[in-house]
C-alpha cells in the first residue's frame, strides 16, 4: 500500500532497489528458474549488471562481490555455501562479459574462492569454437560496442554472438531478427517459441541450442515436464512434428496437404496462419542456426552441461587437412568466369545443374549416439536428408527460382501474415548476400561476388532450387571438392561436421572468411526451406 | 471531340465487339501482349508461347511458337511484347537472360529471329519503342538495361542502373528519347536513350521493389508505379522533382499497372501474391476500386487493354492457365456494394457519422437542416458520363460532440465507493445501494436493488400501500412511442449529453436504420444498462420514485419541443424498445411464473390506463408472503447475466456479494469468477484499490480470494549490514543494530516505512512528509534531493 501513497518511494522489499526499469525490461534472465533456490548473490544482481546505467552496474558489481565474499567467510560454519549455479555464472562472466570491469572482478572472485578452498569450475573449452582458435575470434577484443550492446540487452554474450561478431554488420541484423522471433510481440506465447526452437534444434542434435532454448523456455514460464519428452507437450505443438521433420531435412516434400492438416477449419488443434508462419520461421531459423553451430563447432557455453568441469584439464590436439586448391588458382578462375563468353547448349546447362545436385559427396561420418537430452525430443530420428535425385529414380520436380522467389513472393506472404518479420528477414538476406570485404586470403581488392553467388546457388541446388539464369558449371569450377564436402555436410547433415572437414577446405583463408562461408550456407539454407514452405502455404491459400 | 475522332479513325470501320470469354491454356502464363489492331493476343510463360485470335465468341489458337522437341530455356518467357508498329514483330524476355525477337512473317515453323544473350541474369522486361521500328529495350535482374537495334547483332547501348535488378522499363509515350526504369531497391530512374552514361534523374518511389511502371498514354508527365509495398503511385514528372500526385493503397503487392485508354484517371492493377482479382481504379478515389474483375483463380500475371483507344475490353492471363477477355460492362462495381454509412468515435468520445444524403432525404418525416455549422457535407466528384463514373454519392457528415466536462465514468467510481456490500442487514444494504443508485440518477439500478430487497427479505417488511400508490401513478402514464423516447433521451442525458441542435438530433436518430441508431447510442455506455427494462419496472413498483417527476415527464411528452426544460432527475430512457429486443423477453421471464403473464405482456407494448389498473389489482398477490425467496432465483440469475452482458459488471458483482448464499449456487463458478475478475480489473484501472480489495475479500471464489494472499511476504534487509533480517523483531541479529531507523526521529519504524529510491534513506511516513514540506534534501544528510510525490 505504501507504494501507492508515495509513488516516489517504494516499500522496503528485499533490500534491493526495484529490479526492472524500462531499459532492462527486454533483458532475458535465463537462469532465474535454475537458481531460484540459491541463497547467495544471484540473479537480481546479475541482471543489474546488464543495466545501461553505469553507476547501477558498478553498484551491482559491488553487491555481487560482497555477496560472494560473505559466502566465503569460512569462519562462519553456518553461512550459505556458494551454489554451483553462482559459480557457473561467475565463470561465464569471467569468460565472456564484454565489460572489462565485470570480467576482471568475476575472475578475481573465482580465484579468491579457489584460494578459500572452494571447488571452482573451469571452462572446458578454450574459446567459443573448437575449430577456430580463441585468439582469432577475439582479435577485436571483447570490448566491441556490438558485444556490449548484446550483453546489455540479452544479459549474456553467447558463443554464437562471439563468432558472428567477426562480421558485425551481419550480427546486428541477426540479433534483431532473433530478438523479434523470440521476444517481441507475436502470435505465439513466449515459452512456445522456445519450445519450438528446442524441437527444431533437436532434429539436428544440436545440444547447444537445445540447452539454450530450454533455459529460455523455463524462464518464460514453461513447464519443465515438456522438456522431458514430446509426449508431455500439448497436441498442438506435437502436430508440428511432421513439418519440423520435413523442414529440417527435405523441405521440397512439403505440400499444401501438410499446411492444410494444420490450418484447415476442421483441423484439431488448429493453427492460424500467423501462428503457423511464426512457427515455420522459428523452425527454419533454428535449423539453419544448427548448421552454423555445427559448422563452427561451437563449444558449449561455460554454464551448459559439457561446458565446464570441476576437474583438471588434459591437453588436446588438432589435426590439419590439406587444401587442394590454391588461392591464386581460384582467383584466376573467378576472373576467367567473369570474362567468359562461352556459350553452351540448354542440355548442357541442365546437365550441369543435375550433376551438381546429384554429385556424390560423402558426408556420412558416423558419430556417437546423440545425447539423451536431445534424443527424447525427436520423433523419427532416423529421418535424414537424402540426395535430391537418387540415381535412376524419378526425382521430385525442381523448383524454379523465377517462379517462386523470396523477393517477389515469399516476402509478401510473410509480411502479410507476420508483419515486420518479412522486413527483418529481407534485410538479413540482403546483408548476407552483399557482405564482402573485397579480399581473399592474403589478397586485397578482390570482387568475391561470383564466389559468393556460387556458394549460395550450390546450396539452393542441393535443395532442388534452380536458377534459369545461372550456369552451374561455375560451381564446379569455383568450389573445390573439399569445400563442397564441407558445405554439403553443413547444410544437409550439420551434426556430422568434423574438424577434418572444416580444416580441409580453403587452407590459406582466414577463419573469418570461413565463418563468412558459414553464414552464406546458413542463410541460403534458411531461404530454401522458407521458400518451399511458403510456396505450399500460397498454394493452400489460393 | 478531337479524341473521339481519333478513336474512330483508329478503330477503322469495324469497331471491336465481343463478350466476356476465356480459354484454357496448357500452362500458367507469365505475360500477355496484344497486336496493334486488337485481333490477336500472344501468351507467354515458362511452358507456353502461343498466339490466339480474338474472335467474336471465343479465343482461337492461331500459332504455337514453342517448337522443337526439347524447347530451350530461351522459350521460357518472363515477358513478351508485340510491336505496336510492325505487326509481325514480337520480343520476349527469357528467364535465362536471353532477349529473343520473333518474326511471324518467317516461312519456317521456327519463327525465332534474333537472339541476344548479353544479360547475365533473368531478363524481367522487354519494351519496343512506340514509334521506332527497330528499337528494343530490355531490363534485367543483373541491373543493366540494354537498347538493341534489331538491324544489328548486338546491343547499341547499355545503361547501368548501379543497382541490382531492373524490374520494368517503359518508353515514354510522348517523349521520343525518354524511358523510365524501375528497380528492386525502390528507385525509379529516367533515362535519355542517347546518354547511356548516367540517368537524367532518379527518385525513390516505393519502399521495397517497384515491380512495374506505366506512362500515361495521353498526359506526358504522368507515370504510374506499383510496388511490393502494396501501393500504386502516380507521379507528375513535368516538374523539377518528381511529385506524387495520387496514391492508391491496394491489399497486395502490385505486379502490373496499366492506364485505361480514353479515361484520364483510370488504371488497372493486378497483384503478384494472394489476391487474384484485377482492379480498375479511379486514382482520385483511392479507397475503393472503380471496377473489379474476379474471374481468375490464381494470381493474374499479365493484363493489357485490348485496344489502345478502347476502354471497354481488358485481356488478362493468369497462373491458373486461363486467358480472359473481360468486358467492362460485366465488371463488379464494389462501390455498389459499399456501405455509404460511416461511423467513428473520436478520442474524447465524439462521434462522427456520415450517411448517404439521399437516404436521409428520402424519408418523409425529415425536417430541413437548421443549417448548423456542425454539418459537413461531402460531395464527391462527379462527371457527366453516368455509366463510366462512380455512382454519385454525397454524404452528410454529422459530428456529435461529447461534453468534455462530464467525466463519463464518474458514476462507476462513485458507485464503487458508495455501495455497501456487507456489514449491515440485507434489507438495509439493498436500501442503501438503491439510494446510491438513485442519487446517481440510475433509476433502473436503484429499482433493481429495491426489488431485490422485496424479493429476498422478510415479506412482512414490505410496504404494500406505497407500492400500490406508485403503481397507479405509473399506470396513468400515456403511451410513449419510441419517437418520444428518443426525444427525451437527447434532452435528458446528464452524464454524456450529446450537444447538438434539435433538428440534427432528430434527423440522425430517427431516420437511421435500427442498427445504426443503436450504434450511435453506444457512446453512452452507462446508459446501456438502463434499456427499456426501466419501463418494465413501472409496472412492478418503485417506492422511491417521485411523483412529480413522473408528472413532469408526462407534460414534457406533450410539449415535445422543450426537452431542455426537463429536470435532470428524470428517467433516462434512451433506448427504443425495438433497439433492445432482449428487454421484453426478460420481462416475460420475470413474470414467467405469474398467472398474469399474458396481461402484462400486453401492457408493455400498449400501456393504457385501464389495463394498468387491472395489473395493479391482480399483481399484488404476486408478492404474497407465501412465495419462497428461491422462487426468484432464476429471475435474479437472468438479471445478473443481463447486467454483466450489458457491460455493468459492477452491478452483477455487487448483487452477487450482497445476496451471498441466496444466489451463489445458482450461478456457475466460472461465470462468477469471470465477473469478479472483470470488476476487479476495472476497479484497479480506476485505482480504487480499497474497493477492489474489499471485493476480493468478500468473494467466495477460491481463485479470487487467493489474489489477496499472493506475495504477502516482505523480506527485509538490515540497513546497516545489508544482510537479510532473518528473525522477527527490529534488531538485526548479525550486526546487533536497529534496522529501519527513521532518518528524521532516529527511532525504529514500526509500521509504514517509506524510503527514497534515490538514496535509500527513509522513515516514518508522516515524518518524511513533513520534512520534505520544508526541505528538499534528504533528512539523513546525504545530500540527495529526495522527492515525495
Amino acid at each position: 500500500m505504501a507504494s501507492n501513497l508515495a509513488a516516489g518511494f517504494t516499500c522496503h522489499a528485499n533490500g534491493e532497489s526495484t529490479p526492472g526499469r524500462g531499459s532492462s525490461s527486454g533483458r532475458s534472465r535465463r537462469h532465474r528458474s535454475e537458481s531460484e533456490s540459491d541463497v547467495g548473490p544471484t540473479d537480481k544482481s546479475l541482471a543489474r549488471l546488464c543495466s545501461r546505467d553505469e553507476e547501477e552496474r558498478a553498484a551491482a558489481l559491488e553487491e555481487l562481490s560482497r555477496g560472494v565474499l560473505v559466502c566465503l567467510e569460512l569462519d562462519r560454519p553456518g553461512s550459505a555455501q556458494l551454489s554451483k549455479q553462482t559459480l557457473l555464472h561467475l565463470l561465464r562472466l569471467s569468460r565472456s562479459c564484454p565489460l572489462q570491469e565485470v570480467r576482471g572482478r568475476a575472475t578475481e572472485l573465482l580465484r579468491t574462492a579457489q584460494e578459500q578452498g572452494v571447488e571452482v569450475p573451469r571452462a572446458l573449452a578454450s574459446g567459443p569454437s573448437s575449430f577456430i582458435p580463441a585468439k582469432e575470434i577475439l582479435k577485436q577484443g571483447l570490448d566491441q560496442d556490438i558485444l556490449i550492446e548484446s550483453f546489455l540487452s540479452l544479459g549474456r554474450v553467447d558463443h554464437i554472438t562471439m563468432v558472428m561478431a567477426l562480421h558485425p554488420a551481419y550480427l546486428s541484423c541477426f540479433l534483431r531478427t532473433q530478438h523479434a522471433l523470440l521476444e517481441m510481440d507475436g502470435p505465439l506465447p513466449r515459452h512456445w517459441r522456445h519450445y519450438i526452437a528446442v524441437m527444431a534444434a533437436a532434429r539436428h542434435q544440436c545440444s547447444y541450442q537445445v540447452q539454450q532454448h530450454s533455459a529460455g523456455f523455463l524462464e518464460a514460464g514453461g513447464e519443465e515436464s515438456w522438456l522431458s519428452g514430446l509426449e508431455h507437450a500439448p497436441t498442438k505443438l506435437r502436430s508440428l512434428q511432421t513439418l519440423n521433420k520435413l523442414l529440417a531435412h527435405r523441405p521440397w516434400l512439403i505440400t499444401q496437404q501438410h499446411i492444410q492438416e494444420l490450418v484447415c477449419p476442421g483441423a484439431e488443434p488448429r493453427w492460424s496462419f500467423a501462428e503457423l508462419i511464426h512457427a515455420v520461421v522459428l523452425m527454419a531459423h533454428a535449423h539453419s542456426l544448427c548448421s552454423f553451430v555445427w559448422g563452427c563447432s561451437l563449444n558449449p557455453e561455460p554454464d551448459h552441461i559439457g561446458g565446464y568441469t570441476f576437474q583438471l584439464p588434459s591437453p588436446r590436439r588438432q589435426a590439419r587437412g590439406k587444401s587442394m586448391m590454391e588461392v591464386e588458382v581460384l582467383m584466376q578462375r573467378m576472373v576467367e568466369l567473369q570474362q567468359q563468353e562461352e556459350e553452351c547448349t540448354q542440355e548442357e546447362m541442365v546437365t550441369r545443374f543435375e550433376r551438381e545436385r546429384s554429385e556424390s559427396i560423402p558426408t556420412a561420418v558416423v558419430r556417437g549416439a546423440p545425447p539423451d537430452l536431445v534424443l527424447r525430443l525427436v520423433e523419427e530420428p532416423e529421418f535424414r536428408y537424402e540426395d535430391f535425385a537418387p540415381k535412376g529414380e524419378q526425382s521430385p520436380p525442381t523448383m524454379r527460382a523465377q517462379d517462386y522467389s523470396w523477393e517477389d513472393h515469399g516476402f509478401s506472404l510473410v509480411n502479410r501474415l507476420l508483419p515486420d518479420m518479412g522486413q527483418l528477414l529481407d534485410e538479413k538476406f540482403q546483408v548476407v548476400s552483399n557482405l564482402t570485404y573485397n579480399r581473399m586470403a592474403m589478397h586485397e581488392g578482390v570482387d568475391t561476388h561470383t564466389l559468393r553467388k556460387a556458394l549460395w546457388n550450390y546450396i539452393h541446388c542441393l535443395y532442388g532450387i534452380r536458377y534459369d539464369d545461372y550456369d552451374y558449371g561455375s560451381v564446379n569450377v569455383l568450389l573445390e571438392r573439399s569445400l563442397k564436402v564441407f558445405v554439403k555436410t553443413m547444410a544437409c547433415h550439420p551434426e556430422q561436421t568434423t574438424a577434418h572437414i572444416y580444416h580441409a577446405f580453403w587452407r590459406h583463408f582466414r577463419h573469418s572468411e570461413k565463418v563468412h562461408a558459414n553464414l552464406i550456407v546458413m542463410e541460403a539454407r534458411l531461404q530454401a526451406a522458407l521458400l518451399y514452405t511458403l510456396r505450399a502455404i500460397t498454394h493452400y491459400m489460393r | 471531340m478531337e479524341k473521339m475522332s481519333r478513336v474512330t479513325t483508329a478503330l477503322g470501320s469495324s469497331a471491336i465487339s465481343g463478350r466476356t470469354m476465356f480459354c484454357h491454356l496448357d500452362a500458367p502464363a507469365n505475360a500477355i501482349s496484344v497486336c496493334r489492331d486488337a485481333t490477336q493476343v500472344v501468351v507467354a510463360g515458362r511452358n507456353i508461347f502461343k498466339i490466339y485470335a480474338l474472335e467474336e465468341e471465343q479465343f482461337v489458337e492461331k500459332l504455337n511458337l514453342r517448337v522443337g522437341r526439347k524447347p530451350s530455356l530461351n522459350f521460357s518467357c518472363a515477358d513478351v511484347m508485340w510491336h505496336q508498329m510492325e505487326e509481325n514483330l514480337l520480343a520476349t524476355a527469357a528467364t535465362n537472360g536471353a532477349v529473343v525477337t520473333w518474326n511471324l512473317g518467317k516461312p519456317s515453323r521456327n519463327k525465332q529471329d534474333q537472339l541476344f544473350t548479353e544479360h547475365k541474369r533473368t531478363v524481367n522486361k522487354v519494351c519496343f519503342h512506340p514509334t521506332e521500328v527497330y528499337m528494343l529495350l530490355s531490363g534485367s535482374q543483373d541491373g543493366f538495361m540494354k537498347c538493341f537495334d534489331l538491324r544489328k547483332k548486338e546491343s547499341v547501348s547499355t545503361f547501368s542502373g548501379q543497382s541490382e535488378s531492373v524490374r520494368d522499363v517503359q518508353f515514354s509515350m510522348k517523349d521520343y528519347f525518354t524511358f523510365a526504369a524501375s528497380f528492386e531497391n525502390g528507385n525509379v530512374q529516367l533515362w535519355d536513350i542517347r546518354r547511356p552514361d548516367r540517368y537524367e534523374r532518379m527518385f525513390t518511389a516505393h519502399t521495397g521493389p517497384v515491380f512495374c511502371c506505366d506512362w500515361h498514354p495521353d498526359d506526358r508527365g504522368w507515370l504510374a508505379t506499383g510496388g511490393r509495398d502494396k501501393m500504386v503511385k502516380v507521379w507528375d514528372m513535368t516538374t523539377n522533382r518528381a511529385k506524387e500526385i495520387y496514391c492508391v493503397q491496394t491489399i497486395a503487392s502490385v505486379a502490373r499497372v496499366k492506364w485505361r485508354p480514353e479515361r484520364k484517371f483510370h488504371l488497372a492493377t493486378c497483384s503478384m501474391m494472394v489476391d487474384h482479382n484485377i482492379y480498375v481504379w479511379d486514382v482520385r478515389r483511392p479507397f475503393i476500386p472503380f471496377a473489379t474483375f474476379e474471374e481468375h483463380k490464381d494470381v493474374t500475371t499479365g493484363i493489357v487493354w485490348r485496344h489502345q483507344h478502347d476502354p471497354h475490353f481488358l485481356l488478362s492471363g493468369s497462373k491458373d492457365s486461363t486467358l480472359y477477355q473481360h468486358m467492362f460492362k460485366d465488371a463488379t462495381r464494389p462501390v455498389d456494394k459499399a456501405n455509404p454509412e460511416g461511423l467513428c468515435f473520436g478520442l474524447f468520445g465524439d462521434l462522427a457519422f456520415a450517411a448517404k444524403e439521399s437516404l436521409i432525404s428520402s424519408d418523409a418525416n425529415r425536417k430541413p437542416y437548421p443549417g448548423g455549422d456542425r454539418r459537413y457535407p461531402i460531395f464527391f466528384f462527379k462527371k457527366p458520363d453516368p455509366t463510366e463514373q462512380f455512382a454519385h454519392v454525397s454524404s452528410a457528415l454529422s459530428v456529435f460532440e461529447t461534453d468534455l466536462d462530464s467525466n463519463r465514468m464518474d458514476w462507476f467510481v462513485k458507485t464503487a465507493q458508495l455501495y455497501l456490500l456487507c456489514g449491515k442487514p440485507f434489507a438495509e444494504l439493498c436500501d442503501h445501494n438503491a439510494k446510491v443508485a438513485q442519487e446517481l440518477k440510475r433509476p433502473q439500478v436503484s429499482t433493481t436493488w429495491t426489488m431485490l430487497r422485496i424479493m429476498f427479505s422478510d415479506p412482512a417488511n414490505l410496504t404494500m400501500p406505497g407500492l400500490n400508490h406508485n403503481l397507479s401513478k405509473l399506470g396513468t402514464l400515456p403511451l410513449m412511442n419510441s419517437f418520444n423516447m428518443k426525444e427525451m433521451s437527447s434532452g435528458m442525458g446528464t452524464e454524456s449529453r450529446l450537444e447538438r441542435s434539435k433538428g440534427e438530433s432528430r434527423q440522425d436518430n430517427i431516420h437511421l436504420e435500427p442498427g445504426n441508431s443503436h450504434a450511435s447510442n453506444n457512446n453512452e455506455e452507462n446508459e446501456e444498462t438502463e434499456g427499456s427494462e426501466g419501463q418494465a419496472e413501472y409496472m412492478f413498483c418503485d417506492a422511491e420514485l417521485d411523483d412529480d417527476d413522473l408528472y413532469s415527464m408526462e407534460n414534457d411528452n406533450q410539449a415535445e419541443e422543450q426537452e431542455y426544460m426537463l429536470p435532470q432527475e428524470a428517467f433516462q430512457l434512451r433506448h427504443e424498445i425495438i433497439d433492445n429486443p432482449s428487454a421484453p423477453e426478460h420481462l416475460q421471464q420475470d413474470k414467467a411464473d405469474s398467472p398474469h403473464v399474458s396481461g402484462n405482456e400486453a401492457e408493455v407494448t400498449c400501456l393504457t390506463p385501464i389495463e394498468s389498473f387491472s395489473l395493479i389489482s391482480i399483481s399484488q398477490p404476486l408478492f404474497s408472503p407465501h412465495l419462497p425467496a428461491s422462487f426468484f432465483c432464476p429471475i435474479v440469475r437472468e438479471m445478473l447475466s443481463y447486467y454483466a452482458e450489458q457491460g455493468d459488471v459492477q452491478m452483477a458483482v455487487s448483487v452477487l456479494i450482497v445476496l451471498g448464499d441466496r444466489i451463489r449456487k445458482e450461478i456457475d463458478d466460472l461465470t462468477q469468477e469471470h465477473w469478479y475478475m472483470s470488476y476487479i480489473d476495472l476497479l484497479q484501472r480506476f485505482e480504487l484499490w480499497n474497493v477492489s480489495n474489499e471485493v476480493i475479500k468478500l468473494s467466495t471464489c477460491s481463485a479470487i480470494t487467493c489474489l489477496n494472499q499472493a506475495s504477502t511476504t516482505l523480506h527485509i534487509n538490515c540497513s546497516n549490514c545489508k544482510r537479510p533480517m532473518s528473525n522477527k523483531g527490529w534488531i538485526c541479529d548479525r550486526c546487533h543494530q536497529c534496522a529501519s531507523v527513521c532518518a528524521v526521529c532516529h527511532h525504529v519504524v514500526k509500521g509504514l516505512f517509506v524510503w527514497c529510491q534515490g538514496c535509500s534513506h527513509g522513515g516514518h511516513l508522516e515524518h518524511i512528509m513533513n520534512w520534505l514540506k520544508s526541505s528538499t534534501h534528504c533528512p539523513a544528510g546525504c545530500g540527495h534531493l529526495c522527492e515525495y510525490t
